[in-house]
């Protein structure tokens, strides 16, 4: 049974990231890996926000939006996934807004840091990509608490190693027109292309 | 911004949600038979492609004439005439408790968990003799489950066509499922080796032609390793013993009942 | 305020949503192996944008600053949707090739970043402009990627052979690389390179 979960969130993590895998949550990725500092803040608030939001949502799935899920209130034959988009987005939402609220009340300086980042956390592909594949995958509520975990750890690696790589191109001699965005992405398709080796791996 | 009183908020969210919900209502509701008519045709028209039958410039309905839909029990091989073939919906029956059949996860191979005890299959007869059979199959790629059929010609083990009407994988890459040009490698393919064991798989990478097993094998999809794996493990998993082999091994002793 | 003309163009070049503004990324990396299904996405996300801005613009001085995010995330869900559904209707081949993709638009960064930073504080008019605008400076820099990744991954353009590969026959060994993800974060590295060569104000600064 462990051993499930493991593979689970081995898988999340290195062989299906997020970020280098499936590109999700690129916009964010890209503009926040200046610095390792901010960038180990967003990913701790990323770990946070994925792995409440997917529990959640799975809930709210299983209970009320899956065909038969509304059997406990006597309409079994509904099937309400089609508004399954818009409930996801307003749990991540709302999960964000007190996130932040959080962040502002008690360590006003990685608010600060963030500064729109956080807010954009809410429509950073990878929060609600991972709900998306939990619902495809059909997901146990134990499986989403190791899963939203795991996905949003990757995510936060993925991230950390792109600041830690930019921190060091400063010593760097880029050209002019490639400085900062344009030698980023570069690094982002090498680091892409190192991750595809564990694709095909399983567990 | 100008007082943001409580009742102002409630008011705001209130009447968006309403008008959103009422444009987003009146779309679905609205374009749901269109949508209903395009995914039968779409279906109709893949059952066809699949069979290598279908012509562009004929009407589908007339098309789909030689082909009979029948549904078939998995758990014993047989006809049954529970449910009636034309309005069964395969997926409504992998929910319902009454017919859902849970897969134990060491033989859940296309990662779908669960599946209808009972599935739709086509038939296309000549003049009484089974030409083909269509059976529908469906597992998991990488970002969403892939449905299609797979078409065997009269000796129940030649593949004579293969072909997916519905899935989520990214185009260009495990999209490439629905290229012309890999499609064009599955009629030939043997499904079952001399002693019935499936064999048929999607190799990482190019066949070798020259190989004994090249008739059980399909080159792979640059850059779509899962979605390759997918399409393997659910033919695996479907024309295997858990699927529809107990149904085809039924289907060559006796024949088609009428 | 700036003026239509400047509103309409300046994201082409000056302001690239994908080049600059870092929005937008995501799909530009998934969906950009094949011409035929960015044009759709392109027309997609300009319908989503500048329907987006016109709504926020036309309602900014109503909302209030606490739900501010999640009306104009609602908006745009309500948008998608209705899109997706049309798409289903009436266009089904092509819907069927984006299928999760039109969904992911709802969290496209372009979207909410045009509807926040501009529509909340221009009317409707320009708001509009604005979204075209941003739907074609995203457009342009996908129809670029395409055009390599089709052209020299697969040898086609719009489906149509053009260089003649090996495995149909030909001399033209398909670049592999193009066929990947990663290839599309090299070719806009290489597109900003010359933009920024082109435009120089764009250059950032040492630090």
């Amino acid at each position: 049974m462990l051993e499930h979960y493991l593979s689970l969130l081995i898988r999340a993590i290195f062989i299906e990231n997020m970020a280098l895998a499936f590109f999700l949550g690129m916009c964010t990725f890209l503009a926040v890996s200046k610095k390792v500092d901010t960038a180990v803040g967003l990913g701790i608030a990323v770990v946070a926000v994925q792995t409440i939001t997917v529990p959640v949502n799975n809930l709210i799935y299983q209970h009320l939006l899956k065909p038969g899920a509304l059997g406990w209130l006597g309409l079994a034959g509904t099937d309400l996934t089609f508004i399954g988009l818009i409930c996801y987005i307003g749990v991540i939402a709302a999960i964000v807004q007190i996130l932040e609220m959080v962040l502002d009340r008690y360590v006003p300086a990685l608010y600060n840091a963030l500064g729109i980042f956080l807010p954009l956390i809410t429509v950073n592909c990878a929060i609600l990509g991972g709900s998306l594949f939990m619902v495809e995958r059909d997901y146990t509520f134990a499986e989403s608490v190791v899963f939203g975990f795991g996905s949003g750890t990757g995510w936060a690696l993925a991230l950390v190693a792109l600041a830690g790589i930019r921190e060091k191109m400063k010593y760097a001699d880029v050209p002019a027109g490639l400085r900062g965005l344009g030698i980023t992405f570069m690094i982002a398709g090498l680091m892409a292309m190192a991750f595809m080796a564990f694709s095909g791996i399983q567990l | 911004m100008s007082g943001d009183s409580q009742a102002k908020v409630l008011g705001v969210a209130f009447l968006l949600c309403l008008v959103c919900a009422v444009l987003v209502s009146a779309a679905a509701v609205g374009l749901s038979s269109r949508q209903e008519r395009n995914k039968i045709e779409d279906k109709r028209k893949n059952i066809l492609q699949a069979a290598g039958l279908y012509a562009a410039d004929r009407p589908i309905e007339a098309q789909f004439g030689k082909i009979h839909a029948r549904i078939v029990d998995l758990q014993t091989g047989e006809f049954t005439d529970r449910f009636d073939a034309a309005t069964f919906d395969s997926r409504a029956a992998a929910r319902d408790p009454a017919t859902r059949q849970p897969i134990p996860a060491e033989r859940d191979l296309a990662a779908i968990k669960a599946r209808s005890r009972y599935m739709d299959v086509y038939l296309v007869m000549d003049d009484g003799r089974l030409q083909q059979v269509i059976l529908p199959v469906h597992g998991k790629g990488l970002w969403s489950t892939m449905y299609g059929f797979v078409a065997l010609g009269a000796d129940l083990t030649t593949v004579t066509g293969f072909a997916f009407y519905e899935h989520g994988e990214t185009p260009g890459l495990g999209g490439e499922i629905d290229n012309p040009a890999w499609k064009k490698q599955w009629p030939g393919k043997k499904v079952y080796d001399e002693s019935g064991r499936p064999r048929i798989e999607v190799l990482k990478g190019l066949v070798d032609q020259g190989s004994a097993n090249a008739v059980y094998q399909v080159d792979g999809l640059a850059g779509a390793t899962l979605t390759a794996r997918g399409v393997g493990n659910l033919l695996r998993y479907w024309l295997g013993a858990d699927g529809y082999q107990p149904f085809l091994e039924t289907l060559k002793q006796e024949g088609v009942r009428q | 305020m700036s003026n239509a003309r400047d509103v309409l163009l300046d994201p082409l070049f000056n302001k690239n949503p994908i080049g600059l503004q870092i929005l937008g990324i995501c799909s530009a990396l998934a969906v950009t192996s094949k011409l035929e299904t960015v044009i759709v996405m392109a027309l997609a996300v300009t319908f989503v944008v500048a329907g987006a801005n016109l709504s926020v613009s036309l309602i900014r001085r109503q909302i209030p600053g606490s739900i501010r995010i999640i009306v104009q995330i609602t908006i745009i869900a309500t948008l998608v949707i209705i899109v997706d559904q049309f798409l289903k209707a009436y266009a089904f081949a092509i819907s069927k090739q984006l299928s999760v993709f039109v969904g992911l638009i709802i969290t496209n960064c372009i979207v909410l970043g045009r509807a926040e930073a501009f529509a909340m504080k221009n009317p409707p008019g320009l708001s509009v402009l604005d979204g075209i605008g941003n739907g074609l400076g995203y457009g342009l820099v996908l129809l670029l990627v395409a055009f390599c990744r089709e052209l020299l991954g697969a040898g086609k353009l719009l489906g149509v052979s053009l260089l003649a590969t090996t495995g149909e026959g030909g001399w033209y060994l398909p670049n592999g690389l193009m066929l990947l993800p990663p290839s599309a974060f090299f070719i806009i590295g290489l597109l900003i390179w010359a933009l920024r060569t082109w435009k120089t104000g764009q250059v950032e600064k040492e630090n």
